[in-house]
C-alpha cells in the first residue's frame, strides 16, 4: 500500500492522528523525551530545508543560460563548507541529547529494578538502599517530577525498555545491568513496550507507566506493604484455595499466599489495566479468558491454558484474582 | 496518445479505489450493527445494536476474550461458544430458551441463571445488557 504514492496523504492522516498519545515520542512527558523531541524537530526542519535547497539547486542549470560560466565557489560554499559547519555544530549537540538518563545517582533517590523476560516485565521497588520487598509486574508506577533510577536486566534474551513519552530506548542485556534515570513531569498513564525483537510474542510485551503525584505514590507503596486481607466471601476463598491447589504458586507470587519469581507477581493483578503484559484489558472476564486460554490469546508465552477447570472453578479463580487490588 | 489515455484511466481508477477505501473505513465500523435483528421475535425494544457493538468492541467486559464474535477485531476467543448466528440459536448456554428477556437477564448475571456456567458476572448493567442483546441478535452465522 505504501508503494502507491496516492495513499501517502491517507497514511499521513493516520500518522498525524497518533502524534499525541500514551505511547508517542512526539508527546513528551519528561525531560529526556523532551530533549529528544526537540532534536527531532530540528532534524525534521533541517532535513526538509536541505531537501528543498538541493531540489532548487537541481533546477538551476535548466533555468540559466548555457553560455554563462559556472561559479566554482558555489561548490565550495554549499558543497563543502555548509555541510561541514552543520555537522560540526550538530555532533556535540546530538551527543548531549538524552543525557538526562545518564545523570549520577543521588541519595534518597527511588530505585526500581526492571527485569524483562519473554514476554513480560517485573518491577521491584527499592527505597534508598534497602529493598522494600515490593514487586509488581507489567506496570511501572512513578512519582511525578522526580528522577527515578531504573536498573534494567534480562532473564533470557535481549529486550529493550522503551516508554517513548518519557525517554529513549535502553537495551536489557542478559548478564548485565544497564542503568537509566527517567523523570516524568506530567502525571498520567503512558504505555511502554519492548523495543528489541525478542521472540514470538515480542509485540505483546508491553507495560503501563502510571505517573502519580508523590502523595498518591507513597500511599500506593504503603498499601503494598500491608498484609493481604483474607478473602471476604466463600467464592473468593474457594478461588484462593484453587489458586494454591492447582499450582499457580509454582510460578506466581501473591504476597502472604504463595511465592515464586518465575512468573509475574499477582499481588495486585486486579488493579492492573491490562492482563498478559498488554494482551487484554483488565477485568474479571478477561482474567477468566486468560486463565482458560492463555496459549490461544498469546501463543508461546510461558503460561499454559488452564482449560480443564469446571465453570464455577474458573469463575472463582478469576473472581479471586480480580479481588487482589 | 493511447498510453496517455490508459494512464489517465488508471489514475482515475486508483483515486476511485482510494476514495472507496476511505469511505469504507468510515462506514464499515457501523454497518454490521446498523440494523436490528431480521428475526421478528428477537427484537429488543430498548436496545440499540450500535451502542451494543461499541460496548462489546471496547473490551471493557472482556467479551471477545472468550467468544468469537464476527466483525470484532482481535483474536477469536475459544473459551465460550462463538456468538455468530445468535438469533438462530435455540438455547442460551445450552440450557435456557433464547428469548430477548432471558438473554438480557443472563448477560447481567450468568451464574444466577446457569450455576454451572464458566461465564463470570462481568457487571453488565440492565441498559448495557439490552444494547448488547440487540447487537448479538444482529450477528449472522459465519458460512
Amino acid at each position: 500500500m505504501i508503494r502507491d504514492s496516492r495513499s501517502v496523504p491517507l497514511l499521513a492522516c493516520v500518522m498525524l492522528a497518533s502524534c499525541a498519545g500514551r505511547q508517542s515520542a512526539l508527546d513528551p512527558a519528561g525531560s529526556s523525551a523532551a530533549s529528544i523531541h526537540q532534536l527531532g524537530i530540528i532534524m525534521y526542519i533541517g532535513a526538509s530545508a536541505v531537501t528543498l535547497l538541493v531540489g532548487v539547486l537541481m533546477l538551476v542549470p535548466f533555468m540559466r543560460n548555457n553560455d554563462r560560466r559556472v561559479n566554482r565557489k558555489l561548490f565550495l560554499w554549499t558543497g563543502v563548507l555548509l555541510p561541514a559547519v552543520t555537522l560540526m555544530a550538530l555532533v556535540p549537540y546530538v551527543l548531549a541529547v538524552g543525557h538526562e538518563t545518564r545523570v549520577p545517582r543521588s541519595p534518597n533517590q527511588l530505585s526500581i529494578d526492571v527485569t524483562g523476560s519473554q514476554y513480560w516485565w517485573s518491577m521491584s521497588y527499592w527505597h534508598t538502599s534497602e529493598l522494600t520487598g515490593i514487586t509488581t509486574a507489567n506496570e511501572l508506577r512513578l512519582p511525578a517530577g522526580e528522577p527515578v533510577e531504573l536498573s534494567l536486566r534480562s532473564n533470557d534474551v535481549i529486550h529493550s525498555f522503551w516508554a517513548p513519552n518519557l525517554a529513549g530506548k535502553t537495551d536489557m542485556i542478559p548478564g548485565r545491568v544497564t542503568r537509566m534515570v527517567i523523570q516524568a513531569d506530567r502525571p498520567g498513564i503512558y504505555r511502554g513496550q519492548c523495543a528489541e525483537y525478542c521472540g514470538l510474542q515480542h509485540s505483546l510485551m508491553a507495560f503501563d507507566v502510571m505517573v502519580l503525584p508523590r502523595r498518591e505514590f507513597d500511599d500506593w507503596l504503603a498499601r503494598l506493604t500491608q498484609p493481604v486481607r483474607e478473602p471476604p466471601t466463600p467464592e473468593l476463598q474457594q478461588g484462593r484455595d484453587l489458586f494454591v491447589s492447582i499450582g499457580c504458586g509454582e510460578c506466581h507470587t501473591v504476597r502472604d499466599v504463595v511465592e515464586s519469581r518465575r512468573g509475574p507477581d499477582l499481588t495486585q493483578v486486579g488493579a492492573r489495566r491490562t492482563i498478559g503484559a498488554g494482551t487484554l484489558p483488565g477485568g474479571v472476564g478477561n482474567i477468566a479468558a486468560w486463565i482458560a486460554s492463555a496459549q490461544h490469546l498469546k501463543p508461546g508465552n510461558a503460561m499454559r491454558s488452564y482449560d480443564q477447570l469446571e465453570g464455577p472453578q474458573l469463575r472463582a479463580l478469576a473472581a479471586y484474582l480480580e479481588s487482589l487490588k | 496518445m493511447i498510453r496517455g489515455v490508459v494512464l489517465g484511466r488508471n489514475v482515475v481508477m486508483s483515486y476511485a479505489t482510494l476514495a472507496l477505501i476511505v469511505f469504507g473505513c468510515f462506514t464499515f465500523a457501523g454497518c454490521r450493527a446498523s440494523r436490528t435483528s431480521s428475526i421478528p421475535d428477537k427484537q429488543v425494544p430498548e436496545g440499540d445494536p450500535i451502542l451494543g457493538r461499541a460496548i462489546v468492541a471496547s473490551g471493557a467486559h472482556g467479551c471477545t476474550g472468550c467468544h468469537a464474535i464476527p466483525g470484532i477485531r482481535g483474536r477469536r476467543g475459544v473459551v465460550g461458544p462463538p456468538l455468530g448466528g445468535m438469533a438462530q440459536r435455540s438455547f442460551i448456554a445450552g440450557q435456557l430458551p433464547n428469548t430477548p428477556n432471558v438473554l438480557i437477564e443472563f448477560l447481567q448475571d450468568p451464574p444466577a441463571l446457569v450455576p454451572q456456567t464458566g461465564m463470570p458476572d462481568v457487571r453488565v448493567s440492565l441498559e448495557e445488557a439490552r444494547h448488547i442483546a440487540a447487537y448479538l441478535y444482529t450477528l449472522e452465522a459465519p458460512d
